[in-house]
């Protein structure tokens, strides 16, 4: 491996931002594996495809910046720092897991640097992240947070709320619309009106930019810009970043639905394809490049030996942290 | 003590709260200018804009950022001006509120008040009338109140906003011109616990919010007639005070419940279950419920009133159990 002493800063960036989406990558289809074959159960949403949204918006904010998710979190948990061997504990539903195995997959979070969770209802996390900034304004922290959004999710009443309400009350809030083109299952140019997304950002008075969501550079440059005027008081901005869904709407999902000949249009459009193409245009040579994947596939594939052989949370656990009066059941 | 209307008796729990606690905050629509029942009045001017919210009608964020900004430390009191705009936001209540200190496996909590107006407001028809307290009160990781009185809702307010737990805060729509007596001293009433409105030995009349005054009117016409009801007043629904109930059953061996809601499937069903598989011994007679015909509510006054349950619909329930033998 290169040693990084020798890189220049740039370089040295992209190589970390590539073990990153390396991270998110492995997890996915490790998570993915195991719950195609049973082993992690209930709904898996693959972020495969998309790894440089959350890798450099994230990489623009910091350690105690917010980030709200969406049902498609697990990028997002990564990218902001979360532990990938907490989260595949939690995925298995195993004592140590970020929520204590009573989360799962749609619901990983980790408070302690900001990230408040993948959310299991579209938009959710958008008005719950106003509301994050809007206390932290009341608590005098000068916090910003990026609000994650997928292309189906700008339908959403609430999220057309939260444009309207951020810039009203002149929010430090990115969204960021991560347009993977599908609803679920259904293509989402069929189901959605008007001239796009930035000009209904617009339309709201947030200032917009379109951005190539698989070139992480690109993506983090453009975050680290709109981020920079979050803190000095510009009020909200819209982030709109093209990016396509590799895998289906679910792990289980083979996307019958789509054209086969548009996955092949895609393929070579691969965040981790582009990226490594851009090290190795800054003098990263190949050996390095295979040392780093091997690396991070051997942490994944570690962590999820470990949460294969971890204990289940103890029974009294299902009865914890739901309120604190009031038992939830009485006896006979 | 000094008498006060029900809503100022919520004004001075707030102002109270808010000076003691600088995370405390309000939001919601026209509560600048005092909110729909005056509940919010002069408040704005001492904490200014920042700390009594004015937003958009957009229940769905004024609920999410609620929830959101109790995640980040601060405590907020989320308006929702009636129960019936609150179900455009039961999303944000039931999914996120409910149950993210649960599903995030305790390493958040929601600490915030819901304040929805409930029940019936004369005349304001099937989409303002409603009472929702079974709906929250069935959702696990709720706190549910419905005060009754002025000393109450300004003891029960505090309690609600220094609980750590999210509440469900049911006023009723009807009562903001209500007066009575509020002690000068700050006071707060622990929640989960009933308070006993009016001791009998003949029965025993289990009901909340405004219902409650509508039960101790009947029992004062009963007792009239000799019959002497004990009424307990819930106070808060999620947790019950079964403590209380079941010691008044006990006391009585007859029980009724009162409520303003739709009767069935209602929040009563549970009640009298409860006290059936519980107390079954200490009862005299079958227990019974009295609550509103399953219809939406009308608008004429004069078929309001058929669902309306009022002072002498409840004695006259009252003095069928009071005559009713088991078996």
């Amino acid at each position: 491996m290169t040693p990084a002493a020798n890189l220049p800063e740039e370089v040295e960036h992209g190589l970390a931002r590539y073990r990153t989406m390396l991270t998110i990558r492995y997890f996915e289809e490790t998570v993915c594996a195991a719950a195609v074959a049973g082993r992690i159960r209930g709904p898996v949403h693959p972020y495969i495809g998309e790894e440089a949204i959350a890798t450099g918006v994230c990489a623009a904010l910091r350690r105690d910046d917010y980030v709200a998710s969406t049902h498609r979190g697990h990028g997002h948990a990564i990218g902001k720092g979360a532990d990938p061997a907490a989260m595949m504990l939690e995925l298995y539903g195993r004592v140590g897991g970020l929520c204590g195995g009573k989360g799962g997959s749609m619901h990983v979070a980790d408070f302690s640097i900001g990230m408040l969770g993948a959310n299991g209802v579209i938009g959710d996390g958008v008005t719950m992240s106003l509301g994050a900034i809007q206390g932290s304004r009341l608590l005098g922290r000068d916090v910003v947070a990026a609000a994650f959004i997928g292309d189906g999710g700008m339908n959403r009443g609430p999220v057309l709320e939260a444009l309207n309400w951020a810039k009203t009350f002149r929010l430090p809030v990115l969204f960021v619309c991560e347009d993977n083109r599908y609803s679920a299952s259904t293509h989402s140019r069929s189901v959605t009106a008007g001239p796009g997304f930035t000009a209904r950002a617009a339309g709201f008075g947030l200032p917009a930019e379109m951005v190539d969501g698989n070139d992480v550079i690109e993506v983090e440059r453009a975050a680290r810009t709109m981020v920079e005027q979050l803190r000095a008081g510009a009020g909200p901005m819209f982030l709109h970043a093209l990016t396509y869904r590799i895998g289906g709407h679910l792990a289980q999902d083979a996307a019958p639905y789509r054209p086969k000949e548009e996955l092949a249009r895609r393929s070579p459009l691969d965040p981790l394809t582009r990226i490594e193409t851009w090290l190795a245009h800054h003098g990263i040579e190949t050996h390095t490049l295979e040392a780093e994947r091997a690396a991070v596939r051997e942490s994944i594939a570690t962590a999820e030996r470990a949460a294969q052989a971890a204990d289940f949370p103890p029974a009294a656990s299902v009865f914890a942290d739901i309120q604190d009066i009031g038992a939830p059941q009485w006896g006979a | 003590m000094g008498r006060m209307t029900y809503a100022e008796a919520s004004i001075l729990a707030l102002r109270e709260e808010m000076r003691r606690d600088p995370r405390v905050w309000a939001l919601g629509e026209d509560i600048g200018r005092g909110g729909i029942g005056g509940q919010y009045k002069g408040l704005q001017d001492e904490f200014g804009a920042q700390r009594i919210c004015d937003t958009p009608i957009s229940e769905s964020t004024i609920m999410g950022v609620g929830v959101g900004a109790a995640l980040a430390g601060t405590r907020p009191v989320i308006e929702l001006r009636i129960t019936d705009f609150a179900l455009c936001s039961t999303d944000e209540i039931v999914n996120q509120a409910a149950k993210v200190r649960y599903m995030l496996g305790g390493q958040a909590r929601a600490p915030l008040v819901v304040r929805q107006p409930n029940g019936m407001c004369a005349g304001f028809a099937a989409q303002h009338s409603q009472s929702t307290e079974a709906w929250w009160i069935h959702t696990p990781g709720l706190v549910v109140v419905a005060p009754s009185t002025p000393r109450d809702n300004r003891a029960l307010l505090k309690a609600a906003i220094r609980s750590d737990d999210p509440v469900i805060y049911l006023e009723h729509k009807e009562m903001w011109g209500v007066d009575g007596e509020v002690p000068d001293a700050e006071e707060t009433i622990e929640l989960g616990k009933a308070r006993v409105a009016r001791e009998g030995r003949d029965l025993t009349i289990v009901t909340w919010s405004k219902t409650a005054s509508f039960a101790e009117e009947a029992a004062r016409t009963l007792a009239g007639e000799g019959i002497e009801a004990e009424v307990v007043d819930l106070r808060t629904l999620y947790p019950w005070d079964r403590d209380c109930v079941i010691a008044s059953v006990e006391r009585t061996g007859r029980l009724l419940v009162a409520q303003e809601s739709v009767e069935i499937g209602g929040f009563g069903a549970e009640i009298v279950a409860d006290v059936t598989q519980h107390a079954f011994g200490a009862l005299k007679a079958p227990p019974a419920r009295i609550g509103a015909p399953r219809t939406p509510v009308p608008y004429s006054q004069p078929l309001e009133e058929i669902v309306r349950v009022d002072a002498p619909k409840i004695a006259a329930a009252a003095r069928r159990v009071a005559a009713a033998r088991r078996g």
